[in-house]
């Protein structure tokens, strides 16, 4: 290697980072919550999950071939109360959702929905988290598309809303 | 008033070190001795005042002073007293006081240790230590400053500590963690100070070593306390979850493992000069680099601390400055650095050029595993997650050869080694390693790459001991005056390359051997996994100190006999009325039993997961023995001796 040449190499560090320090820069203070999982394209994962409802064993097999949403949630985090408004209007539309009942009292379960009415077709219960570790869940709400096939095809973090829904409806066919 | 006073000596502290990074250099430019001597005082001063600032947000979190809002936010009257004190540290803003006041414990170490070395040296790197500090001082008291008061609304009840930080494995994870990645600081500060004097000769190296392995072995400890943290207290039995956060600090372990090992060719025989002053820049930057990824919100974990941008700037910009700043010398600097001495493939050089060509690779791999969500963003191609089959997949493919590296590269010499004498050694042990494994393999049933694993740890274990014993010669008199002259720097190597393979062995018999079962279980119910029969006994309701839980009771019998009772619980801390589990086990040296608590199902019905976990225990014997290995190895006389022979 020439001599230009070396003093040209060692400065390819410094041009690495800057470019590396442009992109941190260009994301800071974006919307990291939409962060869809290495599942994307992937069939659900299998499982075998305890009916709120019916106290039975449900597994994936019975949540039919049409498009649904999986809808991590629970009594104790307070953006799913905010959602649930928002749900029910779906579930009038006549969309599929199945409700994941995630690290959470059985007994408060049965109350909110009670209360606040019921939109899911199922609820599974997931008392440990397991599910949602398979499924990379990091917190509640978080809802996936699931299309006809039964493959995930979308993830959103955070509170499905009018605005959300009209992106995520298209992944459902 | 107290809290002012905190918040006033950590105004003074700013300036002090602001101080550090100038005068000293002035001193420098100038060849002016007594403004280089005023980097000791000035470096001692802002420590004893960020101490100072420390020590007043503690007794404001003993003494429940919620009309400070960071205590206000983190702590509550009923948290039990050594909480509290950890408590200082449970939140972005006295993190980062601790990060700041350890900073400034390994600069006065410097300083107090450093009397040996040569003037300008030791003002460089003080001074170097002191823009850090002052960079981080200004983050600190500019966008997080932890003494804000609420007044004169004070609360009367703090928001409690969470709940997952309220045990002992976080009380003292983040310290021990700071401590191994600020004290990279310490080898990127020498690295400055050789670029900016020039003097690129082999004797940074040797000061920087110990600083090294110190930090090192502290950062293994602190990692090694995440991870069993993390094993039993979020209550599914993960040991590693590949989390951003958790990579934050496994990037660092990997590029500072590299770093001691071309500090230690670069000292002893002048070759990869400039390669080691990128390696020690780079280390640290990734220690920034996790700095800045936790708690600027631009990747989403479930470690990170409440996102803000205006943070997320500050410490990019600090980012910029210190990396970009280092990056810019050592290419200015670096093209006159030539290498006189050269070697042959064969040698212990070329040996530990493969370790650090296989390190770097790691820790790159890490670092793009982490930040490609981040990149592919930007470049608006996709937005994808990775997660742990990538890192599984590099990992186990580079683990084995990875090890190999490290059991032959220590019977390498310098330079050049005879072939055929370095097949002689490697041989019987392949033999015996052989043996070995087929004697397991009668004990137990294996998968294939168990198997090759077990293989090769059998393989290093051999070999260690083997190079041992050759140095000691073959006279069987002497051998223990021999045993106790070999330095002790050998035998931190030793003890710590034993340390990896015991981890390995620990990792690999977890993630292929592990038996897990979700189970239904009522009154007297019982479950067999892997030989033993697990029998629920009910659940009873205990009372905490600032929580109320339901306890499981199990009984564990082996072959009828029991062996074992654990009680995992489900606790609801009151003041967030947060759920926790509390997993129980049962621990032992080859295995695991491990029960968390899940819902009550009806009646006296419950879900449980039982666990069985063989060798886990291996994974953090294996890092205790790194950390003993980094420790023992810095405290070689040599270090002593030769700096103190210079000057």
């Amino acid at each position: 290697m020439s001599k230009k040449m070396r003093k040209v190499a060692l400065f390819l560090p410094f041009l690495t980072f800057a470019l590396l320090a442009g992109v941190f820069f260009s994301q800071l203070g974006k919307d990291t919550q939409y962060m869809p999982s290495a599942l994307i394209g992937q069939p659900v994962p299998d499982f075998s999950l305890v009916s709120l409802k019916s106290n039975e064993l449900v597994s994936k097999e019975a949540l039919g071939n049409e498009g649904y949403l999986i809808n991590f949630w629970g009594t104790w985090c307070p953006a799913c109360s905010f959602e649930h408004d928002y749900l029910m209007k779906l579930a009038s539309d006549g969309i599929n959702i199945v409700g994941i009942d995630y690290k959470d009292e059985t007994q408060e379960a049965i109350k909110w929905l009670q209360e606040k009415g019921d939109p899911y077709s199922v609820v599974l219960l997931d008392e440990l988290g397991n599910f949602g570790v398979d499924m990379g869940v990091t917190g509640a709400p978080e809802t996936f598309v699931v299309n006809a096939m039964g493959v995930i095809t979308y993830r959103h973090q955070g509170i499905v809303n009018e605005e959300v829904w009209q992106t995520m409806k298209g992944y459902l066919k | 008033m107290l809290p002012e006073i905190g918040h006033f000596s950590l105004i003074l502290s700013l300036f002090f070190a602001a101080a550090l990074s100038i005068v000293p250099i002035l001193g420098y430019v100038k060849k002016h001795k007594v403004l280089m001597a005023y980097s000791v005082p000035l470096t001692h001063v802002t420590s004893i005042l960020v101490l100072l600032s420390f020590i007043v947000l503690a007794y404001s979190f003993v003494t429940d002073d919620f009309s400070i809002l960071y205590v206000s936010q983190h702590s509550n009257s009923l948290l039990p007293t050594p909480f509290k004190f950890s408590a200082v540290w449970g939140g972005h803003e006295g993190s980062l006081l601790l990060w700041v006041l350890i900073l400034c414990g390994w600069a006065s170490s410097v300083a107090y240790k450093g009397k040996t070395l040569p003037q300008d040296i030791r003002a460089l790197v003080l001074a170097t230590l002191g823009l850090v500090t002052t960079g981080f001082l200004s983050f600190l008291l500019f966008t997080s400053s932890p003494f804000i008061r609420l007044l004169p609304d004070t609360p009367v009840e703090g928001a409690d500590l969470n709940p997952l930080l309220q045990d002992i494995g976080l009380i003292i994870h983040p310290p021990m963690l700071y401590m191994g990645y600020v004290g990279f600081s310490v080898a990127f500060a020498f690295a400055i100070a050789a670029l900016i004097s020039g003097n690129l000769n082999s004797s940074w190296a040797r000061w920087a070593r110990p600083w090294t392995s110190v930090s090192w072995a502290f950062l293994t400890l602190g990692i090694g306390l995440g991870s069993w943290w993390a094993y039993y207290e979020l209550g599914w039995g993960g040991w590693w979850f590949w989390d951003p956060v958790e990579n934050a600090s496994f990037m660092p372990w990997l590029a500072g493992t590299a770093l001691i090992h071309s500090l230690a060719v670069t000292e002893k025989r002048g070759v990869f000069k400039s390669w080691t002053v990128l390696l020690a820049i780079f280390t640290f930057s990734l220690s920034l680099l996790g700095t800045f990824l936790v708690r600027s919100g631009v990747l989403t974990s479930v470690h990170a601390f409440a996102a803000d941008p205006t943070r997320g700037v500050f410490i990019l910009a600090l980012l910029f400055l210190f990396v970009g700043g280092s990056l810019i010398l050592y290419a200015m600097r670096a093209a006159d650095v030539k290498s006189e001495v050269s070697f042959g493939v064969t040698g212990r050089e070329a040996g530990l050029l493969l370790n650090n060509i296989v390190l770097v690779t790691l820790a790159l791999t890490v670092l793009i595993g982490t930040l490609s969500p981040l990149i592919y963003k930007a470049l608006d191609i996709a937005t994808i997650s990775v997660g742990a089959p990538y890192f599984n997949f590099v990992f186990s493919l580079i683990g084995l050869p990875l090890m190999i590296i490290m059991a032959v590269g220590p019977l390498l010499r310098w330079n050049r080694t005879k072939l055929d004498t370095l097949i002689k050694q490697l041989l019987l042990p392949l033999v015996l390693a052989a043996v070995l494994t087929g004697i397991t393999l009668i004990w137990q049933k294996f998968e294939w790459i168990t198997l090759v694993s077990l293989f090769v740890a059998y393989w290093v274990l051999l070999l260690t001991l083997i190079d041992w014993m050759a140095k000691l010669g073959s006279s069987s008199s002497e051998w223990w005056a021999k045993a106790r002259k070999l330095p002790r720097n050998y035998y931190g190597m030793l003890i710590a390359h034993l340390g990896m393979a015991v981890s390995l062995v620990g990792i690999l018999f977890v993630s292929v051997q592990s038996q897990e079962e979700m189970v239904r279980m009522s009154q007297n119910d019982s479950v067999t996994l892997s030989g033993y029969e697990f029998v629920f006994k009910g659940v009873s309701k205990v009372q905490g100190p600032n929580y109320v839980s339901d306890m499981a009771t199990i009984s564990i019998f082996e072959e009828g006999r029991q062996i074992a009772t654990l009680y995992p619980e489900k606790r609801i801390y009151k003041a967030r009325t947060q759920m926790m589990t509390e997993a129980s086990i049962d621990a032992g040296l080859f295995r695991d039993l491990y029960i968390s608590l899940g819902e009550q199902l009806e009646g006296d019905t419950w879900g449980l997961r039982v666990h069985v976990k063989p060798f886990v225990r291996w994974i953090w014997l294996g890092g205790i023995l790194m950390t003993f290995g980094g420790l023992l190895s810095a405290l070689d006389k040599r270090y002593r001796k030769v700096a103190g022979a210079r000057i």
